[in-house]
């Protein structure tokens, strides 16, 4: 069959699940504590830099660099399951989400010598949270087409431009820019380059975009003649593209792709249990359980071919585009098996209900669009 | 993979591109079961792989056997290569002679009642069994029923079986089969090991699992190699994005029904795999419900006329599908475990789905 689309079946070690045991524990002790409870959505929407900290201080951020830069060395599989035990118990992970998955390896991977030891070890202490600033007012899919740039001038760049989309602006520290460095040719993805925003700079203003729920996670950020320090740059001026597409087999393959709105199949089955009989709910719950034990071998197979060093990027589209389908679909079984009658009894679950709806539209456009996704698989299997 | 089931792969892809054409499917249709196809496997030994040497079998893991039967199933294969395998393995745990024969299997799943009862000069069997697998072409039928011992197995004489024909989806033979009272000696008749009734049902979800991923395998292949060739508005549809994002869905299909399906192969081989064989007949048999349709979408009408090899795959693919249990009936079974297991303990039975793996 096609090459690109086999996966092998990852069997992770005893010391991997020791730490999985750890963190559902340590889940289980903060619940009963009250410090959180379960949410959709959470790596997006549920932002508790205390929590961030905890997780910080007990080595499950930025696990996988190297000690001298404030990680753990530990593998990319015992990483994995920290995200999925963090996912599927809901818990407050935005904070330092998009700093631990994407900025620490990019920097790890691009970044000069003071950026990874000034920067890194704030990020595994939870202290230092980031923003991705790609998108832009008339850059959507499209990314190549952005037109935020950076002039040289001494000692650094002047950065202008506007970002959008961008989640956690408002709170975050730094965001990892994308900017036009140098005009246009025939080879669109030359002349990207990356810079750190430091977001307190001068020329830095940041404008609330509220959701259709009313809250207050995206953003539009505004970048008038911002000063970016040369040791600012990340990596090469020139290799923005490629060090950007490097980011995203990890960004599409997560558990964070089929995990957003696990929480409420939790609530979905304890509603069911209370009911005297219920065969729908039986088969539609199997079915769901079916595709979930699935797209979480699928997703594991590319988070091994991650740690061999090999980039998946076909196998990483088809978890996200599979994985955000399914997140939709949970809603859609629990809307349909669940009466409003017994919602009315059952408030947890008709606000996580209420959630997973409500934030469904963000699942197959976040990190490539369903469409995007399925042009990637399809130059995959070589027929684009 | 190692060597072995490297070789093994390499051989029964190599026999099935030369043996198993288009023709020898249609024919097969006609009544005529592929003789030297079916000798060529058993000289190679694959029909006793996943039964050791020393029980006169060829050696090879469960995984081996399996890997023959999707690519048996890649290329429609119309002979009863699962059945006999199964066979195979059934016969050795109870100590019978192994078969080279085309075989078949009549159990007790199914509806199908079947029953031995002992004698004073070894047994009889009578009962009823249906949509038995290659009945009529079969040169021995491994009876599974139940006695007052317990389970029995022995293998019957297809001759002394009234067999009522009948077919799939696909034209595959799936006959009705009568046993009136025949007569066995006490020494053709063995106990059935501990358990394996049911897990002949499991056994039989898994294969049928495989063999689907075979032939969604195989239309995946032939979608975008029609897609690169048929030329429409001036140029290959294949350059045009519908047709492309039809294609990447029907590739997911088959990439999720392929993991899951490996899933469930390295757990049933670690000594577990209930519900990852649930799981697996589950996800696959959605796979085909949403793949057959975009791969004949995407072949328009030559696909489902018989002078196209794509019908030969989707309707095995509907046909399989609905054997040894349907969608509806392994996601009940899943359905009921997860709801008894409870809403707290979800996550732990989803992680402990890849937990039960061999080293």
């Amino acid at each position: 069959m096609v090459k690109s689309l086999e996966l092998e079946t990852i069997q992770l070690s005893q010391k991997t699940e020791q730490v999985r045991h750890q963190v559902r524990n340590f889940l289980k002790e903060e619940m009963e504590a009250g410090t959180f409870i379960p949410q959709c959505d959470s790596w997006l929407s549920k932002w508790d830099p205390e929590f961030s900290r905890k997780l910080g201080q007990r080595g499950w951020l930025g696990m996988t660099w190297p000690k001298q830069y404030g990680g753990q060395e530990r593998t990319a599989l015992e990483r994995y399951v920290v995200t999925e035990e963090l996912l599927a118990f809901g818990s407050p992970v935005a904070a330092h989400w998009f700093a631990d998955r994407q900025t620490g390896p990019l920097l790890l991977r691009y970044g000069n010598e003071k950026q990874k030891s000034e920067i890194l070890p704030r990020i595994a202490r939870g202290e230092v949270f980031f923003s991705i600033g790609l998108s832009e007012p008339n850059t959507g899919s499209d990314l190549a087409s952005i037109s935020t740039n950076a002039r040289k001038i001494d000692g650094g760049w002047l950065l202008n431009g506007s970002k959008i989309w961008t989640s956690g602006a408002h709170r975050s520290h730094y965001m990892v820019t994308l900017c036009r460095t140098s005009t246009k040719t025939d080879n669109r993805h030359e002349g990207l380059s990356q810079l750190m925003v430091d977001m307190s700079s001068s020329g830095v203003s940041v404008r609330p975009i509220h959701l259709m729920t009313g809250e207050h996670h995206f953003n539009e950020v505004f970048l008038e003649d911002v000063f970016v320090p040369d040791d600012m740059v990340v990596g090469t001026i020139g290799d923005g593209w490629k060090q950007s597409m490097a980011e995203l087999a990890f960004e599409r393959s997560g558990p964070e792709r089929f995990l957003s709105t696990f929480p409420l199949l939790v609530e979905l089955i304890r509603v069911l249990q209370q009911e005297t009989t219920n065969e729908g709910g039986f088969t539609a719950v199997g079915r769901l359980v079916a595709r979930l034990t699935t797209l979480r071998e699928m997703s594991l197979g590319v988070a091994g071919l991650l740690e061999q060093g090999v980039s998946p990027d076909i196998t990483a589209a088809l978890v996200k585009d599979l994985g955000t389908q399914f997140e939709c679909q949970i809603a859609e079984v629990a809307r349909l098996l669940v009466s409003s009658s017994t919602r009315v009894a059952n408030s947890r679950f008709k606000s996580l209900l209420a959630d997973a709806v409500l934030h469904s539209p963000g699942f197959t456009l976040r990190g490539g669009t369903t469409e995007i996704l399925r042009g990637i698989i399809a130059r995959g299997v070589g027929i684009r | 993979m190692n060597d072995i089931s490297q070789i093994i792969k390499e051989t029964a892809e190599k026999i099935m591109e030369d043996l198993c054409t288009k023709q020898v499917v249609e024919d097969s249709e006609l009544g005529i079961l592929p003789r030297e196809l079916w000798k060529t496997i058993v000289k190679s030994g694959m029909a006793t792989v996943g039964v050791s040497e020393e029980a006169g079998g060829s050696g090879g893991s469960f995984a081996d056997a399996l890997t023959i039967l999707r690519i048996a199933a890649k290329f429609s294969a119309p002979i009863p290569i699962a059945e006999t395998l199964m066979a195979n393995w059934v016969l050795s745990e109870a100590g019978l002679p192994l078969m080279e024969k085309p075989t078949t299997i009549a159990s007790n799943n199914n509806g199908n009642k079947m029953m031995f009862i002992e004698i004073s000069d070894g047994w009889t069997i009578s009962g009823s069994a249906y949509d038995v697998p290659y009945a009529r072409y079969a040169e021995a039928v491994v009876v599974i029923g139940n006695s007052q011992q317990g389970n029995m197995v022995a293998i019957v004489n297809p001759r002394a079986c009234h067999i009522e024909h009948e077919q799939n989806l696909a034209g595959e033979a799936r006959d009705h089969l009568y046993i009136n009272n025949v007569h066995l000696q006490g020494e053709a008749v063995s106990r059935v090991r501990e358990g394996n009734d049911n897990n002949l049902l499991y056994r039989g979800a898994l294969i049928r699992a495989v063999q689907m991923t075979g032939a969604l395998e195989r239309i995946l292949e032939l979608s975008i190699a029609y897609s690169k060739e048929r030329i429409q508005f001036g140029r290959p549809i294949a350059k045009f994005q519908a047709i492309q994002q039809q294609i990447a869905i029907l590739a997911g299909e088959v990439s999720s029904a392929k993991t899951i399906t490996n899933l469930a192969v390295k757990s049933f081989e670690a000594g577990n795999g209930e519900k990852q064989i649930m799981a697996a007949k589950i996800r696959v048999g959605e796979a085909a419900s949403l793949g057959a349709p975009i791969a004949h979408q995407i072949h328009g009408a030559i696909g489902f006329t018989d002078e196209h090899s794509l019908q030969q795959s989707t309707r095995r693919l509907w046909s399989w599908r609905d054997e040894f249990g349907n969608e509806s009936y392994w996601a009940n079974k899943l359905g009921n475990e997860v709801l008894n297991t409870g809403p707290d303990y979800l996550w732990p039975f989803v992680t402990s789905m890849n937990s039960e793996l061999v080293l």
